[in-house]
């Protein structure tokens, strides 16, 4: 048995396009990447550099051109089972009800319908939305739909969570509420977590440990940091200890250039 | 200058109808314009005999009285039937061949040009070959009203696949949908969006396929009714059964809206979306 939930080993990742066979595009060149047990990761980039690919790569939904995927020790081969993604964009079903939502992932694992309804209603109390099972996504503001689709992951209790920058759409405050409430189920519940975003605030406020990604392409790896700043957090005012000020401007350092050069890529890319 | 709003506009719509309605009746009263476009008290009275089983002495309208015949219900009957078997069938035919080709990309390129072939044919000429593959019965009738309404309900049903979206598909897969799964939670439910747009254009051509198979061969039905009376220039019978049809044909889609509306209550409609 291994300590490290999710192991990701010399992953690459190249795309080629369709219409030409001879444009590559290398998105993740040689990364590893290991996240144990109960321990809560965040990876911060320059926007564009390929942390979603290496998500979706642990995820399972994305086969890597070479390298390894290790859960808990055994390799990865489909979709990782053992994993749940909190998506970046809209991810429910606009044809379900919140509870039918948040109710799916158990009744594919084929959970008897009275014990699933229960557990989605608990889980949607949890995230403070009882009572509000039966409307659609499109009656639910944004952060309400980010809730739902916390619970219908959460609610299948995954060994590992992954989370692609799951609050980027919402405002401050909502996401402030929301980033607090993942931590408190978090240190409840000790899960490994993954967690993408490219706010190096909310990385050092929630995580264990940091990992600075280069300006893509051929992302990799170049600093880690380990946070070493008292739990429980709350989110805001760990903000203000001068620890986090001096681990906030440690990382900055490193990130400032691949933010630049992350930047005038862009730029060239639209001239 | 009242607003206009939907109880105005249900007054203007039905005082246009009557202005219509006189303008035609003024105008039959040629006898040689009425002989081509027919009198719409006749055709009233056309449909009263069809449909009612009361007998009207001969009086100011009718000189000639009106007969309670009430003899339209055999070829209605036909007709709708045939309108619904090939609506139901067409559909489902549409629905499961969408679904395979959307998900089997080998299968969809093999076939793509055949299904662009069928699709750009002329599907009425394949009307004599039901009729004797099939006979003048019922089903030569529903096989080319199928044709009609499986290419619509078939291509709305392959794109509204090919539309889900990649991240719920990918969430549906993260929460441990296997093939079956997916297909009855994410699959269906999104392209059954696209196939009731559809439904509101196939119901008609599924009334348009069983009306001209009946019109091209056959013993019952308001087709039959209809070419029975053009071959007696009688014009009158000919309106009267274009106004059942379309009657019908508007009842038969206020019923797909009906049930749109039951099963699509999840989809957003504008000024109705309610946030908190």
């Amino acid at each position: 048995m291994s300590d490290y939930a999710l192991e990701l080993l010399s992953i690459s990742c190249t795309f080629h396009s369709k219409d030409d066979p001879g444009q590559r595009y290398t998105a993740v060149a040689d990364t590893t990447l290991r996240v144990r047990a109960g321990e809560f990761v965040s990876v911060v980039g320059p926007t564009g550099c390929g942390k979603s690919t290496l998500l979706n790569v642990g995820a399972g939904l994305l086969e890597p051109s070479s390298g390894t995927i290790k859960v808990f020790g055994q390799p990865l081969a489909g979709v990782n089972a053992r994993a749940g993604y909190m998506f970046q964009t809209e991810a429910l079903m606009p044809w379900r009800s919140a509870i039918d939502n948040v109710m799916v992932g158990l009744q594919y694992r084929g959970v008897p319908e009275a014990q699933a309804r229960d557990q989605a209603e608990a889980w949607l109390s949890r995230v403070g939305l009882s009572g509000f099972g039966d409307r659609y996504p499109h009656q639910l503001s944004g952060g309400m739909r980010k809730r739902v689709a916390l619970a219908q992951t959460l609610v299948l209790d995954p060994d590992i969570i992954l989370m692609d920058e799951p609050f980027s759409a919402l405002d401050v405050q909502t996401r402030q509420l929301m980033e607090n409430e993942v931590l408190a189920l978090w240190s409840a519940k000790k899960k490994a977590v993954l967690f993408i975003t490219h706010d190096l605030d909310e990385a050092i406020a929630m995580s264990d440990r940091v990992v600075v990604l280069s300006a893509g392409p051929a992302t990799h790896p170049i600093g880690e940091f380990a946070i070493d700043l008292a739990r429980p957090r709350d989110v805001a005012e760990v903000r203000t200890q001068p620890r986090f000020v001096e681990l906030h401007t440690q990382i900055w350092e490193v990130l400032r250039d691949e933010v630049l050069k992350g930047y005038a890529q862009q730029l060239r890319k639209a001239a | 200058m009242p607003s206009l709003n939907e109880r105005n506009a249900r007054f203007w719509q039905l005082v246009l109808l009557a202005v219509i309605l006189v303008g035609w009746h003024v105008a039959s009263r040629n006898q040689q314009i009425a002989f081509f476009l027919g009198e719409p008290i006749q055709v009233a009275g056309r449909i009263w005999s069809w449909f009612l089983p009361f007998e009207v002495p001969p009086n100011l309208l009718f000189p000639d009285g009106l007969k309670g015949n009430a003899d339209i219900y055999r070829h209605l009957g036909t007709t709708l039937l045939e309108t619904v078997l090939a609506f139901g069938i067409g559909t489902v035919l549409g629905l499961a061949c969408g679904l395979w080709l959307a998900l089997a990309p080998t299968a969809s390129l093999i076939l793509d040009p055949y299904i662009k072939a069928a699709n750009s044919m002329p599907r009425v000429i394949l009307a004599p070959i039901f009729a004797l593959w099939f006979g003048l019965g019922i089903w030569s009738k529903v096989a080319l009203a199928v044709t009609l309404v499986f290419f619509i309900v078939f291509f709305n049903v392959y794109q509204g696949v090919r539309e889900v979206s990649p991240v719920v598909l990918a969430n549906a897969k993260m929460l441990g949908a296997n093939q079956r799964q997916l297909l009855r939670t994410v699959y269906l439910p999104s392209a059954t969006s696209w196939v009731f747009s559809s439904l509101h254009t196939s119901v008609g051509l599924a009334f348009v396929g069983a009306v001209v198979g009946e019109y091209l061969g056959s013993a019952r039905g308001v087709g039959y009714l209809i070419l029975q009376a053009e071959g007696t220039f009688d014009v009158n019978t000919v309106f009267a059964g274009i106004v059942v049809l379309t009657a019908f044909a508007l009842l038969l889609d206020g019923l797909v809206g009906l049930i749109e509306k039951r099963l699509m209550k999840w989809q957003p409609r504008s000024g109705e979306t309610e946030k908190l």
